[in-house]
């Protein structure tokens, strides 16, 4: 089931040219770019039917709405989610996850309870949980990684002993790639009595999420990763369980009466949506859902499995080079993580973005992952349905011309004025 | 952008064969840098004698930048005084600031080719605010 031809004349932005050399941009994990169609959505809402919804009762303002609910019952339907109102719009995943830290966080979650999270995590399922844990008395806990870059499982058991009240975890890490069994977790998550909150950012662009298959309670997940522009994205859970929350932010939108004392709340998902939204990036986030849906999500699946499959096998020829997380494409998304020897990876970056290739350096907002094998930082290649196994190459023509780079400066040979003085 | 203009010869060769590196003992400086977006991490080591710089080392890790600046500042303030090396830190923080190099920087100006590159600037820079730092603590005492 390849993609077709000509996907990449959809996204306008990846015909550029840097310095004269084809843009080649490696780095949809932390952002994907933007099909012609979702461009063209967010000029077309301004254009042509911009009003604030739920308010006004002339066309305009109705067609605004009724645009704005379609949109979440096209997120709704591509989770397979019960019903629409299981999807509350947000800013993203780090602020789907603030959402449920701070609201059923703060209900459910007492002194000396667990909060049971991984290694792997991206900061956004990691510090929302510690501000969490230092106001309610609450204690961490961390599932390990183990050397391939997959949950250490065999601690699952023990760790789960300790009757968390929540389990945390990314679908797919951000930095190795592993796909992680969110329903062999959620299930003993489950008979110990916890719920579990899955961080999906990496996960929901990339392959087919079905909610309710995935057993989880909570999935965050951000739309400028799955081509939809940035500043929006969503927390699903299930009604009952969003109607017993109390609610996020206070504002307009998400009351149904105000009094000089108190007030009373929407029913969800409006209880969560305080203030104007994002009217413009949800409509343009079902729109990316249309296109990803209209490709076929098996077809994307399995053209960045190949592309990851491809790069694993080309990047293990450079000598020098390690790849964090596993070293084959099964269970593995396309994000891959390396170092080089004697390189340091701003250093990787800096020079492949002289040949207009586009990675990620740093330590992609996993600092304790990171820790955990020993690295202050790697190199980051990710890839999305417009990559091409030509980009590979380039990458790894890239990659080699930094070896030389760095390799020519090692071997200079030079007195012994050049001791440790 | 010309990466020639960043990776220049010298700078790739004190990345690679970093000078005075290692730890001072007895010292009268001993000063930690980090640059927390890169993860470029210092130890300066700074042995003083009438007034001037008698001996000095670092430690760390990072990118070439960082570590080449580091390994060429310890060879530009070795036997200057402090005043000197003062005069050096802001000719240095000039540079980067998109002053011309005098004279005096010597090998230092391969460094001024950071500048086209903002996001590097910072660990460049990175060694000399710590030996700024570590002669205002040493001066403060």
């Amino acid at each position: 089931m390849a993609l077709a031809a000509g996907i990449r004349d959809d996204f306008p932005l990846l015909s550029q040219t840097v310095g004269g050399k084809p843009l080649v941009y490696l780095d949809s994990a932390a952002t994907s770019q933007k099909p012609r169609q979702v461009l063209e959505s967010l000029f077309e809402y301004y254009r042509s039917y911009n009003a604030n919804v739920h308010r006004g009762i002339y066309w305009l303002a109705e067609e605004a709405t009724a645009r704005y609910e379609e949109a979440r019952t096209k997120i709704a339907s591509l989770l397979g989610a019960a019903r629409p109102e299981e999807i509350v719009f947000t800013r993203g995943t780090t602020e789907a996850l603030n959402l449920v830290a701070g609201t059923w966080g703060r209900a459910n979650v007492g002194p000396g309870d667990q909060i049971l999270l991984t290694e792997m995590e991206h900061h956004s399922n990691i510090v929302p949980w510690q501000m969490l844990a230092a106001e309610r008395g609450a204690v961490l806990r961390y599932i390990p990684v183990t050397d391939e870059g997959r949950l250490d499982l065999d601690t699952l058991d023990r760790l789960l002993a300790g009757r968390p009240k929540i389990v945390g975890l990314a679908h797919q890490s951000n930095v190795l790639g592993t796909i992680n069994p969110v329903r062999w977790i959620a299930d003993r998550a489950h008979q110990a009595g916890a719920l579990v909150v899955v961080d999906a950012a990496q996960s929901v662009p990339h392959q087919k999420v079905d909610v309710t298959a995935l057993g989880a309670d909570f999935l965050a997940f951000s739309g400028h990763k799955m081509l939809g522009p940035m500043g929006i994205g969503g927390l699903w859970a299930r009604y009952a369980v969003l109607d017993a929350m109390p609610p996020y932010h206070g504002g307009g939108e998400m009351i149904t009466s105000v009094g000089l004392d108190r007030s009373t709340y929407k029913a969800p998902p409006h209880k969560f949506e305080a203030g104007t939204p994002d009217v413009a990036g949800a409509i343009a986030l079902g729109v990316a859902a249309d296109y990803i849906r209209q490709i076929g999500l098996d077809a994307i699946t399995e053209h960045v499995r190949d592309l990851t499959a491809y790069a694993l096998l080309r990047l293990m020829e450079i000598p020098g080079l390690t790849i964090y997380g596993p070293r084959t494409a099964t269970d593995r998304g396309g994000a891959v993580a390396f170092t080089l020897d004697r390189v340091h990876p701003h250093d990787i970056a800096q020079v492949l973005d002289g040949d207009g290739i586009a990675v990620r350096a740093g330590h992609h907002c996993a600092e304790p992952l990171h820790r955990r094998f020993g690295i202050p930082a790697s190199a980051r290649a990710s890839f999305h349905l417009y990559n091409t196994r030509a980009e590979v190459d380039a990458l790894v023509e890239g990659l080699l011309k930094v070896r030389r780079l760095f390799a020519r400066a090692s071997s200079t040979a030079k007195g012994g004025a050049h001791g440790a003085g | 952008m010309a990466l020639d203009d960043l990776y220049r010869e010298v700078i790739l060769d004190h990345y690679a064969h970093p000078r005075n590196r290692g730890t001072l003992e007895p010292n009268d400086v001993a000063v930690e840098g980090a640059n927390p977006l890169c993860g470029d991490e210092l130890v300066l080591f700074l042995r003083l004698r009438d007034g001037r710089v008698e001996e000095v080392r670092f430690e760390g890790r990072g990118c070439s930048i960082s570590q080449a600046s580091a390994s060429m500042m310890t060879e530009a303030v070795k036997g200057r005084t402090l005043d000197e090396v003062r005069v050096l830190v802001a000719a240095f923080k000039g540079m980067m600031h998109g002053e011309e190099p005098g004279d005096e920087m010597g090998d230092l100006a391969a460094l001024q080719g950071v500048r086209k590159f903002p996001v590097r600037v910072k660990c460049a820079t990175l060694p000399w605010i710590s030996l700024e730092q570590g002669l205002d603590e040493y001066a403060a005492r």
